[in-house]
């Protein structure tokens, strides 16, 4: 195969992952909060049980008007859902979906090259709620800069205490180097990634920025039509690379039985796995003030994370 | 002392179990809702049961049933004189001012008035809420027939009389 078309070929299975698994996401979370709640969710769009509620849903926002607001600093504000969107593109580039390099982009660096990604998230979101001339949106905005950048801290602490462990910032390396006894070892470093991961993403109980019932929509107030749906879409998206992350990272990834064959299938299982535990998390607990929030992350995720790159590290060393 | 924690897993376990349960949404318009019988949908009128005796219209307690009716001789071949009886012009329900409170449907002496557990007459026009006869009377195709009696409760007074006269005791 030439290497332009194997380039293209892998570009295009990443922008369809990059489409449908979001919806996959979306259409799960519609269903499992809605029966969560003894609801049953979207049952009209598609005849069956609802499936096609998120493709109605992207047909609506298309045929809406797009507003920007006079007193809105009109190029940023239009640019920053975009903003918002691309840089998880860019991360499903570098993840690894299987083994012997099923993988859009090997990257040495790709731990680095993710987290540095993900954080572009917070200029976005800062585009969005300056840019907007909204006091709702230019709250939002700041509690969400507090927020990402404060959690920012634990989620690069957690992964860096992982790569200590691998050896290697290659997120397929890293998968390579997991052993089922990491699931103990790692254990704090997984659910302070995985907190700190959904804070990052501004999923409830971490959606301060956001708080629909105190902000309005936070920094999403005055987006309306297609932006407003990117900003959706971001949101699902950042439900799958935090969700991939997570099993990259600290479930082994495609690691399972059979993993020659059907590698890919562990990783997207454990993925869908911590997608549903995302989705329950939002439905079972209630938002957290902006104090709690900070403190949590402060007083609790910072100090755990260092003691686990200590633990990390002597582990490594006694090894 | 209560185990730090316990709270939030008690929060998980909860909405897991009614995630594991059925949902109690009703599909309603695709799906029929399953009423009782003695649901409170809309009143049904028997036209021939009524002798204009105006009992339901001044029980009611907001005024919302109008009767019109006028007199009419009837000739009984045999008798000395001629009998008079109401004839009903008008019977009127306005379902906008109806509290369904089956005040009229319990005083009627010869059954004239039935619930039935038709819902389904919403209107654009509030107007269009006035039921006159004819319409009163579609709706008795819908009566259900009488629940069955409790059969370890006590026998109907009809029962008991009618035991009673033939020297027998009642089932």
């Amino acid at each position: 195969m030439p290497v332009w078309l194997e380039l293209i070929l892998r570009v295009l299975v990443v922008v369809g992952a990059f489409l449908t698994l979001p919806l996959i996401v979306g259409q799960a979370e519609h269903k499992v909060m809605a029966h969560m709640q003894g609801r049953l969710g979207p049952m009209y769009a598609g005849a069956f049980h609802g499936w096609a509620q998120l493709v109605a849903d992207g047909v609506k926002f298309v045929q809406k008007e797009d507003i920007t607001p006079r007193a809105a600093d009109r190029q940023v504000f239009r640019l920053a859902p975009v903003v918002a969107l691309l840089p998880y593109l860019a991360v499903l580039l570098v993840i690894p979906l299987g083994p012997h390099g099923l993988v859009a982009q090997p990257l040495d660096v790709g731990l680095f090259f993710v987290l540095a990604v993900v954080g572009i998230g917070v200029i976005a979101v800062l585009m969005a709620a300056w840019s907007s001339a909204n006091k709702y949106s230019l709250l939002g905005g700041l509690r969400a800069a507090a927020q990402l950048l404060g959690y920012e801290l634990p989620f690069v602490l957690s992964a860096a205490s992982v790569a200590m462990a691998a050896g290697t910032l290659s997120l397929s390396g890293i998968v390579e180097a997991w052993r089922p006894w990491w699931l103990l070892w790692q254990l704090p470093a997984m659910l302070i990634f995985f907190i700190a991961g959904l804070a990052e993403i501004r999923r409830p109980p971490f959606d301060m920025p956001i708080a629909d019932s105190e902000l309005v929509f936070g920094y999403l107030t005055e987006y309306t039509g297609l932006r407003f749906a990117f900003f959706l879409l971001a949101e699902y998206v950042g439900i799958v690379v935090i969700a991939a992350l997570t099993t990259v990272l600290f479930l082994g990834g495609w690691k399972g039985p059979f993993d020659d064959q059907v590698g890919w299938l562990w990783t997207l299982l454990k993925m869908f796995a911590v997608a549903f535990v995302v989705i329950w998390l939002r439905v079972a607990y209630p938002r957290l003030r902006e104090d709690q929030l900070q403190r949590l992350c402060w007083l609790v995720l910072v100090p755990l994370a260092l003691l686990q790159l200590v633990l990390t590290a002597a582990v490594k060393v006694a090894l | 002392m209560e185990l730090p924690g316990k709270g939030l897993v008690k929060g998980l376990a909860v909405t897991l179990g009614t995630l594991t349960q059925r949902t109690g949404t009703q599909q309603y318009p695709d799906v029929e809702p399953d009423l009782p019988p003695r649901t409170r949908g809309v009143i049904a009128l028997i036209e021939e049961n009524c002798t204009v005796c105006m009992l339901c219209a001044r029980e009611c307690p907001d005024w919302c049933i109008y009767i019109d009716s006028h007199k009419e001789e009837v000739v009984v071949p045999g008798a000395a004189r001629a009998r008079q009886r109401n004839v009903l012009d008008r019977f009127a329900i306005d379902f906008s001012l109806c509290m369904y409170c089956g005040i009229c449907i319990e005083v009627c002496p010869f059954d004239a008035l039935h619930w039935t557990p038709e819902f389904e007459y919403a209107e654009h026009d509030i107007r269009d809420l006035l039921h006159e006869k004819d319409r009163l009377e579609e709706w008795v195709a819908t009566v259900p027939a009488p629940p069955a009696h409790d059969h370890r409760g006590e026998p109907a007074k009809e029962q008991t009389a009618a035991a009673k006269r033939s020297g027998q005791s009642a089932v």
